[in-house]
């Protein structure tokens, strides 16, 4: 038998896979990779999605407002990460437990186009995009409220669909709203 | 405010004093606008009022914040919450079958369209196609529910603005409506027919003639109600003119819907993005150009002429086949097999406890609902119930646009303002 190249042979391979970053199939997420080479374009079923880097979040919609004629904003939300049994796993994103998602919309072009970005539990903070696009007001103190996100540059960052006074963040996978003490007549105590 | 601003000719100041309490410029390039509208008032002449949230013509249990000055609005804050269950909390607790029952109490007015765009967000994750009479059957549904949405909103516009006979004619075409729904799925509202794979059951018999007979008497009604009221010069003085808002602050605001449509965009996701088989029915998109509420009053009746047409088109066109998928993974067995089959008996019973499993990923889909783009972004986590679900409410959205059209009116306009809103609360709060 001549030299078995057999254990070398899928390495190549698998760095070739591991490395090649598909070219995107979507033209607005082309201009966009090729305005922030850090981010990674990902086709979720059939839809665009950029994965970019937290601290150009607000320049991304700046971008793709001015320069890609994105002309609304439909959503601003945050995933909460922590508890997935199984995460999609994106090459080239490194996961982090919150996701900042927003959806943008352009009616010149008629197409839709989601941006995401990793938040890290030790600093959750972004920029806000309430300037580009004031109608993300109620997303963003919605999100904020919900998930305990802040977005830095919120004319008006306050709790908008629970009380002022309301501790924690409901929508985070560890907190517990639901949890109310009852006390039953006869309560056998913790078993 | 700083004195300067308070001593100075307002006019000359107007666009620095609103910017100073955040930035709110609008929009790049030619012209910028700015949102919170009116003069900067003295803050010792100024009144703050709360509107609601008990108050008669706030739909539920919207709060306004009215700053006055006289009898003129300045400033305008909705405050909102009142209504607030967290259902995007309980959508993680319930399993993907389940998910319907819970998104259709959002907009309890149009349920259908929630079920829908949560069901074609379900669907989308698993990859799978909807049998084209399921198409059909959504679409049929869907459309009788816009036109009951809109009939409501007719009753309640005509309530707000005080033309009263208004309350009882939309309510009695839109029960009629509801009727045909409750024919159809069994329950006049949260219907819980749509589910991901399809429908809950087939049409039942005679439902052709039942549609048709509905179809006209909501005809005749709009008739009606536009002899009453659209060339009532009562009407017209009471709403051309009020509230205008333009397309750029509409489109800064993401406002979408017949909001949107008033100022001139033609936009209509059932037009732009066809989804379900709209592109291959004849409707068209009703807009006008001026942004008050006599346009939305007119964008919302004729609204209703579009859809009975696509009504019309699916008892014509409603093609045959199954209603829903024939995906074992996803569809519970028929009924007939559950009493002779084990098997079916215990699939029947893991479907509808633990559900079906969805695998990894996350979308967003959108629909049109009455009140424009209804939006679900979705994650899963490959278990069987969701690991996120969120709701783009059109009402929560829309409702931002309440400052804009209200800020310089009166008070007396401010109800009309929020009543061509049409929000409803249980999808704002969610």
């Amino acid at each position: 038998m001549p030299d078995d190249p057999m254990p070398d042979d899928p390495m190549p391979d698998d760095d070739a896979t591991l490395d090649e970053v598909p070219a995107p199939s979507d033209e607005v997420a082309a201009a966009v990779l090729a305005r922030f080479p850090g981010s990674v374009f990902h086709d979720s079923h059939g839809q665009p999605v950029m994965y970019v880097d937290r601290a150009s979040w607000h320049d991304v919609a700046a971008f793709l407002r001015d320069d890609q004629r994105f002309t609304q904003c439909m959503d601003v939300t945050v995933v909460d990460h922590s508890h997935d049994a199984t995460r999609l796993q994106v090459a080239g994103v490194g996961p982090e437990r919150f996701e900042v998602v927003a959806n943008f919309l352009s009616h010149p072009r008629n197409r839709r186009i989601r941006v995401i970005s990793e938040v890290p539990e030790s600093d959750t903070t972004v920029a806000s995009i309430t300037d580009l696009y004031p109608g993300m007001n109620f997303a963003e103190r919605e999100a904020y409220d919900l998930m305990g996100v802040t977005f830095e540059g919120h004319p008006d960052l306050t709790r908008i669909l629970l009380p002022d006074d309301w501790e924690g963040h409901p929508l985070r996978k560890d907190d517990f709203p639901a949890r109310v003490p009852v006390t039953f007549k006869e309560d056998p105590g913790p078993r | 405010m700083s004195e300067e601003i308070i001593t100075s000719d307002p006019a000359a100041n107007r666009l620095e004093a609103q910017t100073d309490e955040g930035r709110q410029v609008l929009r790049p390039g030619k012209h910028e606008l700015v949102l919170t509208g009116g003069l900067w008032p003295d803050e010792s002449e100024t009144t703050i009022i709360n509107m609601g949230p008990q108050h008669p013509s706030t739909h539920g249990v919207l709060r306004v914040m009215l700053e006055l000055d006289g009898e003129t609005v300045l400033r305008v804050k909705p405050v909102i919450g009142y209504l607030h269950t967290g259902m995007e909390k309980t959508a993680e607790e319930l399993t993907y079958v389940q998910g319907a029952t819970n998104v259709t109490r959002m907009d309890y007015v149009s349920p259908l369209s929630n079920e829908l765009v949560w069901s074609t967000a379900v669907e989308r994750l698993l990859d799978v196609e909807v049998p084209t009479r399921a198409v059909w059957i959504r679409m049929l549904l869907v459309e009788l529910n816009r036109i009951a949405s809109h009939l409501l909103f007719q009753a309640t516009n005509g309530m707000d603005i005080g033309a009263l006979s208004m309350m009882i004619y939309g309510w009695r075409e839109r029960e009629q409506v509801l009727r045909l729904l409750e024919m159809f799925t069994g329950l006049r509202m949260n219907n819980n027919f749509i589910r991901p794979g399809g429908v809950a059951a087939d049409l039942p018999d005679g439902w052709e003639a039942a549609t048709l007979e509905v179809c006209e008497l909501v005809e005749r009604g709009v008739r009606e109600y536009s002899e009453l009221l659209t060339q009532n010069p009562i009407w017209m003085e009471r709403l051309i003119g009020v509230g205008v808002i333009t397309t750029e602050q509409a489109l800064a605001l993401s406002i979408t819907g017949p909001i949107l449509r008033s100022t001139g965009f033609p936009w209509d996701l059932r037009k732009a993005q066809p989804y379900l088989a709209y592109d291959e029915v004849d409707f068209d998109i009703v807009y006008t150009q001026n942004g008050d509420c006599y346009d939305r009053f007119l964008i919302r009746l004729n609204e209703i002429h579009e859809s009975v047409k696509i009504v019309r088109q699916c008892v014509e066109r409603m093609p045959l086949g199954d209603y829903r998928v024939q995906d074992a993974k996803i569809t519970p067995p028929p009924r007939a097999r559950i009493d002779e089959s084990m098997e079916a008996l215990i699939h029947h019973f893991k479907l509808f406890t633990e559900g079906f499993k969805v695998p990894a990923g996350e979308t967003y889909c959108a629909v049109e609902s009455p009140r424009g783009e209804i939006g679900c972004y979705l994650v899963s986590d490959g278990t069987g119930k969701p690991a996120r679900m969120h709701i783009r409410g059109p009402s929560f959205y829309n409702l931002q646009s309440a400052g804009p059209m209200a800020e310089g009116s009166l008070i007396a306009d401010t109800v009309a303002i929020i009543s061509s809103v049409d929000p409803i609360l249980g999808e704002v709060d969610r």
